[in-house]
């Protein structure tokens, strides 16, 4: 997993509420090895049928996307994010998110971000009126900021983020090998927990 | 005071960091065809499976219904998919009900079966449906891959933030007709997709002490639908009468222990939630879906919404392309939508309760649309079998399957083809869920046979007062 560094980058606005991670990487792909990526699978019955903002020109290179509420709402499957992060994307900024997606997302140093609905709807809106706008996402210091270099909208908010999957993702690396130097905690947890429901 | 959800959190919590994140004990892990990524993982790093008595497994998403021979599946890719899972099984040492054992089925179905799933316990899954399990009292929840790979190393799981607690409450006797998947496609109708997103859901009242534990379970496992990380049912009397015997479940000295601290476990009186909501099961109808997200439902008796009188812009968009997508009117009778295929299972609805509602509706009438029925496990095929189920779906026309996901998940071969409106007991009416261009009404599973046997969305009432198809 690579550090999660500062992204300056096209922001591409979603405009639809509930976008289910089938939508994201549908079903039929799920069987495909890791290694051969996912990246031009992203979206892949929404782009076939034509005409999808991600494919417009002035998108390309995009890194961020400004959605509506549940986004990544449905399956578990974790290939969502890979699809995402495949096709290059780092940032996924939403009223709010499927849990399971949210969870998924910094596994892979891929950065999902709540921001309240008021301010994504304007974000969106200012996206749509400047397309290939860009965004600065700073997560040392939990700020996102823009459409840069356009004079519309121009902002900044500051996000949340858990402190433990900040320092994961500043770090670029994941929580198995921290949790399994806090050995003695869960074997000595285990042991009273045992003792109390044996048949556990 | 404490909740069910509280009691159980903390219970399972090994540590807690300064800055809030807490490391939970996994008591069961649930495991299927699809965790293959997990177990990459694992070996990437080099490491052993951690528990494997706390870890149980059955192939499901891949494993073709027609034939229960893994060279049935055609394809090379998704034939590894379940092989992997015997040989990680060779390796690893956990327990497997693998295709040809009578156990296998859809986990969500065979870990109550079984007994694995117990009260007061912490289980996940790699799977977004483990929710389910919450019906006898657990806390369990979905998890991704990367997560799996997680518990299989450490039989831990990190969670940044405890999630916040919702109770629904539903009083009232429900109308005859009306199932418990009604109930809860009724809920998300009210409270929306992601009118659960952070909370973990208790269902509480009248209408959830009075239901079976198949019925709790097809509601805990719709939770996800309404965003919730979980839905669960404080365990009582229905409980413990469901789990006493079962292959899994605390016997001899250890069942009156067990008995003695799942009756601690639900939540005291004046216990505080975060948000509560309260609906009157005695003004629930049928329900059925007529949209792309599982909020896009009405009764039965209702009408497609005007996308024009929609609240907000944002859902009238919603509406006009979800009705686009559907090929669908405002304003049109939900029981004259039409109907091209009819599926019977799922880890919502595919346990005998499940089969005898459909059979019930069924019994005596011929299917005008290709109709499916997929038992949730071996051990449910079985016990539908021996009450000759199997004679009255044979005999209205309906394909009689092999357990697996089957037609829920549009990956193991059975699917919706593109355009066709499909009657269907699972759980997700997502663009392409059961297939490209797949058009899915969710609806229980007295309903789904109402439709086989009309060829529409059909009040199943009307059958049931003796109305001819």
């Amino acid at each position: 997993m690579n550090k999660f560094e500062t992204v300056e980058a096209v922001a591409v606005p979603l405009e639809m509420p509930n976008i289910d991670t089938d939508q994201i990487i549908p079903a039929r792909f799920l069987w495909r090895a890791r290694s051969e990526g996912y990246g031009q699978l992203l979206f892949n019955d929404v782009r076939e049928a034509g005409g999808f903002i991600l494919d417009r020109p002035e998108y390309k290179g995009a890194e961020v996307i400004v959605a509506d509420k549940n986004f990544g709402c449905g399956s578990s499957r974790e290939h969502a994010v890979w699809a995402l992060s495949d096709a290059g994307l780092k940032v996924v900024i939403a009223p709010s998110f499927g849990d399971i997606f949210f969870n998924n997302s910094f596994k892979n140093g891929f950065l999902p971000i709540v921001l309240p609905e008021q301010r994504c709807n304007e974000l969106r809106a200012a996206l749509a009126r400047n397309p290939g706008a860009k965004v600065v996402v700073d997560l040392e210091n939990q700020t996102v900021t823009g459409p840069i270099g356009v004079n519309d909208g121009y902002g900044q908010d500051s996000f949340d983020i858990d402190p433990f999957r900040k320092e994961l993702l500043l770090q670029g690396v994941d929580d198995i090998t921290f949790t399994l130097s806090q050995g003695e905690a869960i074997t000595a947890f285990e042991s009273r927990y045992l003792a109390e429901t044996p048949w556990i | 005071m404490k909740t069910l959800f509280d009691k159980i959190w903390d219970r399972h919590t090994i540590l807690v960091r300064p800055d809030g994140a807490t490391l939970l004990h996994v008591g069961r892990h649930l495991i299927h065809d699809g965790s293959r990524a997990g177990f990459r993982a694992l070996a990437a790093k080099g490491l052993p499976l951690r528990s494997p008595e706390r870890t149980f497994g059955t192939p499901d998403h891949y494993v073709s219904t027609a034939s229960h021979d893994v060279n049935a599946i055609p394809e090379p890719q998704r034939r590894e998919m379940v092989t992997a899972m015997t040989e990680n099984q060779k390796q690893h040492g956990f327990t497997m009900f693998g295709l040809g054992d009578k156990r296998q089925g859809i986990v969500h179905v065979i870990g109550p079966e079984q007994g694995i799933t117990q009260p007061g316990l912490l289980m996940v899954c790699g799977d977004s449906h483990t929710a389910t399990h919450g019906a006898l009292g657990a806390l369990a929840f979905g998890i991704g891959a990367s997560e799996v790979s997680h518990v299989l190393a450490t039989q831990t799981l990190w969670q940044s933030r405890k999630p916040k607690s919702m109770r629904i409450t539903v009083d009232g006797t429900l109308p005859p007709g009306v199932t418990p998947k009604d109930v809860i496609i009724a809920i998300i109708a009210r409270i929306g997709a992601a009118g659960g997103t952070g909370h973990v859901i208790e269902y509480a009242g009248e209408v959830f002490r009075a239901m079976s534990m198949e019925g709790r379970l097809t509601v805990c496992n719709m939770s996800i639908e309404a965003g919730a990380r979980a839905g669960m049912v404080a365990p009582d009397e229905t409980t413990y009468a469901y789990l006493q015997g079962r292959p899994y479940t605390p016997s001899g000295a250890d069942w009156p222990k067990a008995l003695d601290y799942w009756r601690k476990l639900p939540s005291d009186p004046g216990a505080i939630f975060d948000v509560e909501h309260r609906l009157n099961g005695a003004e629930m109808a049928p329900m059925a879906t007529w949209g792309t997200s599982p909020e896009h439902a009405a009764p039965v008796t209702g009408h497609i919404p005007d996308p024009a009188r929609a609240a907000t812009a944002e859902q009238r968009g919603a509406y006009e392309r979800a009705l686009a997508y559907m090929d669908l009117k405002p304003g049109m009778r939900i029981d004259e939508i039409p109907i091209d295929r009819v599926f019977i299972g799922s880890c919502t609805n595919s346990r005998i309760e499940d089969l005898r509602e459909a059979a019930a509706v069924a019994k005596g009438r011929t299917a005008k649309v290709p109709t499916m029925v997929v038992a949730g496990s071996g051990l449910v095929k079985l016990q539908a079998e021996s009450e000759g189920l199997h004679t009255i779906f044979k005999q209205a026309g309906f394909d009689w399957r092999e357990p697996g996901c089957s037609m829920c998940v549009g990956m193991n071969g059975d699917l919706v083809g593109a355009g066709e409106h499909c009657a269907s007991t699972s759980n997700r009416n997502f663009v392409g869920r059961q297939g490209r261009g797949a058009r899915t009404h969710l609806v229980s599973p007295a309903m789904a046979a109402a439709a086989a046997v009309t060829g529409h969305i059909t009040d199943v009432r009307r059958l049931m007062a003796g109305e001819a198809a």
